[in-house]
C-alpha cells in the first residue's frame, strides 16, 4: 500500500485479499500464543519461505522490518533485565514474525484490492454504510500521507532558504494552511472526476 | 463538436465582481483562453463543468444547463488542473486511472483493459504499479490526462496545464491536447502553445476583450499587456 506494493503474480499476490487478511490475523494470533522457541523458529522459517515465494527482494523487505529491529535493540536488554533472556527473546521473536507477516500483506496487496475487500465485507451492511465512500476515505487518507510529507519538506526548505529558525508553531501554521489549500484543490478535482456519481 | 454557450454570465465572489455579462458561443475544435492574472479565466472555464455556478446567467453544454445537470455534464467534460498533484487520488498510477471508471458499471476486465490502453497511449505503462506521487511533474500531468481521457469525455478543459512543466514537457502536453479528437479548451499564459488553435478568447478584467483567430487575438492581447 502507500506505494509499498511490490508487483508480482505469485500465489501470495493472487490469494484473495479477505482470505489473506484472515490468514494474517490468524497468523499473528497464533504467533502470539507460541510458547516454545522452537515453534517460533518454525514460524520464522515459514514466513521466510513465503517471502521467497512472493519474490520480495531483501531491500523492500528490510525497509519494512528493519525499523522494528532498532526498537528491539533497546527494548530486549531492558526486558531481559526484568524477565530473563528467554522471555525477552521470545517477545522479540514474536514481534519480528508478526511485523514480517503484516509487511508481507502490504507488499503483496494493492490499495484497490483492500478497498474491494472492504466493500465485499461491508456489503451486508449496505443499507447503513456506503462501502464505496468508506473505501474512498481510506484511499484518500493513504494518498494524503506523501502529500503532507511533501508539504512539510517544502516548508522546511523555504525556512532554511530564508535562514529562519523558529518554534514548532512557525512550522505548523504554513503546513496546516497549505494542507488546507491542497485539500480544497483535491476536493475540486474529485468532483471534476465524478466523485458524486 | 459540442456547443458550449455562455449567456449573460456574471460572477461575484462575495461582493467582488469578477466576470461581467459574458456571452460566448463555442463550437470550435480547439479553443484558447488567455488574459492577465486575476482576469477571471479560471472562474470562466470552471463553469463549463459546474465546478463554479455563475451568480447570474446560464452556461449550457450540448443544450444542457450546467447548473441543473452538473452530473451529466461532468461525464462529458474532463478537467485538467494546473497542479497534477492535486488531481491524483490513488496511490499507484494504474489505480488512479482506474479510479475514474468506478461506478460506471464496467466489469473488472473492461476496467483493466481500458486502463492499460490509456496508460499505453500516454507512455506510462512501465509505471503502472509505481507510486503516483514519485512520478516527475511531466509524467504526473500525463497521468492526469490519462485519468481524464479513460472516461472518453467529449470535451477536455485544461486550466494552465503546462505552467508547472519544463519547456519540453509543456510542448508534449500541448501537442497531445492539440491532436486530440475531443474538443479542447485550454487556458494558458504560454502564447506560443496556441499555434494551430481555431479560436482564442482574450479575457480582460472579467470581460471578453477580444475573440477571434489566434493570430489577431494574440496581437490584441500583446497590445493589452503593453
Ligand atoms: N474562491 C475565491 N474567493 C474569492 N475570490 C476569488 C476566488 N477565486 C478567485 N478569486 C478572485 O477572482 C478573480 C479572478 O480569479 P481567476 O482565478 O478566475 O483568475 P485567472 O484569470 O484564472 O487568474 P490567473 O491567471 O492568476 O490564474 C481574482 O481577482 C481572484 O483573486
Ligand atoms: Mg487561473
Amino acid at each position: 500500500m502507500i506505494g509499498l506494493y511490490h508487483p508480482g503474480s505469485s500465489i501470495v499476490h493472487r490469494t484473495p485479499t479477505l482470505l489473506k487478511l484472515l490468514l494474517l490475523s490468524v497468523g499473528v494470533t497464533a504467533v502470539g500464543l507460541l510458547g516454545q522457541p522452537r515453534q517460533l523458529l518454525v514460524a520464522l522459517g515459514v514466513v521466510f519461505v513465503l517471502y521467497i515465494v512472493a519474490g520480495i527482494p531483501p531491500r523492500p523487505a528490510w525497509e519494512q522490518i528493519g525499523p522494528i529491529l532498532w526498537i528491539l535493540v533497546i527494548v530486549v536488554p531492558l526486558q531481559a533485565l526484568f524477565a530473563g533472556w528467554t522471555t525477552a527473546g521470545m517477545m522479540a521473536g514474536r514481534l519480528v514474525v508478526a511485523v514480517a507477516m503484516a509487511a508481507l500483506f502490504t507488499l503483496t496487496t494493492t490499495v484497490t484490492a483492500v478497498l474491494e475487500g472492504f466493500q465485499a465485507l461491508l456489503h451486508p451492511f449496505r443499507r447503513w454504510i456506503d462501502a464505496d465512500r468508506v473505501g474512498l476515505l481510506v484511499a484518500l487518507t493513504l494518498r494524503c500521507i506523501p502529500l503532507v510529507a511533501e508539504i512539510v519538506a517544502e516548508v522546511l526548505e523555504a525556512r532554511r532558504a530564508r535562514g529562519t529558525q523558529g518554534s514548532l508553531l512557525a512550522l505548523a501554521v504554513p503546513v496546516v494552511v497549505r494542507s488546507l489549500y491542497a485539500a480544497d484543490a483535491i476536493g475540486e478535482a474529485l468532483v471534476a472526476r465524478g466523485l458524486d456519481d | 463538436m459540442t456547443r458550449i454557450t455562455f449567456d449573460g454570465v456574471s460572477h461575484s465572489y462575495g461582493d467582488r465582481n469578477v466576470l461581467r455579462d459574458i456571452r460566448l458561443d463555442l463550437s470550435e475544435h480547439r479553443i484558447g483562453v488567455v488574459g492577465a492574472n486575476g482576469s477571471g479565466k479560471s472562474t470562466l472555464v470552471r463553469m463549463i463543468n459546474g465546478l463554479i455556478t455563475p451568480t447570474r446567467g446560464t452556461v449550457t453544454v450540448d443544450g444542457l444547463n450546467v447548473a441543473r445537470n452538473a452530473r451529466e455534464v461532468r461525464r462529458q467534460v474532463g478537467f485538467i488542473f494546473t497542479n497534477p498533484d492535486n488531481q491524483i487520488v490513488m496511490p499507484t498510477v494504474q489505480e488512479d486511472v482506474a479510479f475514474t471508471l468506478r461506478r460506471r458499471g464496467l466489469s473488472r476486465e473492461q476496467v483493466a483493459e481500458r486502463t492499460a490502453a490509456a496508460l499505453d497511449r500516454f507512455g506510462l505503462s512501465a509505471h503502472a504499479d509505481h507510486p503516483a506521487h514519485r512520478l516527475s511533474g511531466g509524467q504526473k500531468q500525463l497521468l492526469a490526462l490519462a485519468a481524464v481521457l479513460v472516461a472518453e469525455p467529449k470535451i477536455v478543459v485544461a486550466d494552465e496545464p503546462t505552467t508547472l512543466l519544463d519547456a519540453r514537457n509543456a510542448r508534449r502536453i500541448t501537442d497531445l491536447l492539440r491532436e486530440m479528437s475531443q474538443q479542447v479548451i485550454v487556458v494558458t499564459h504560454q502564447l506560443d502553445l496556441l499555434a494551430g488553435f481555431d479560436r482564442v478568447v482574450v479575457i480582460e478584467e472579467g470581460e471578453v476583450a477580444f475573440d477571434g483567430a489566434p493570430d489577431s487575438a494574440l496581437d490584441a492581447y500583446r497590445e493589452l499587456l503593453a
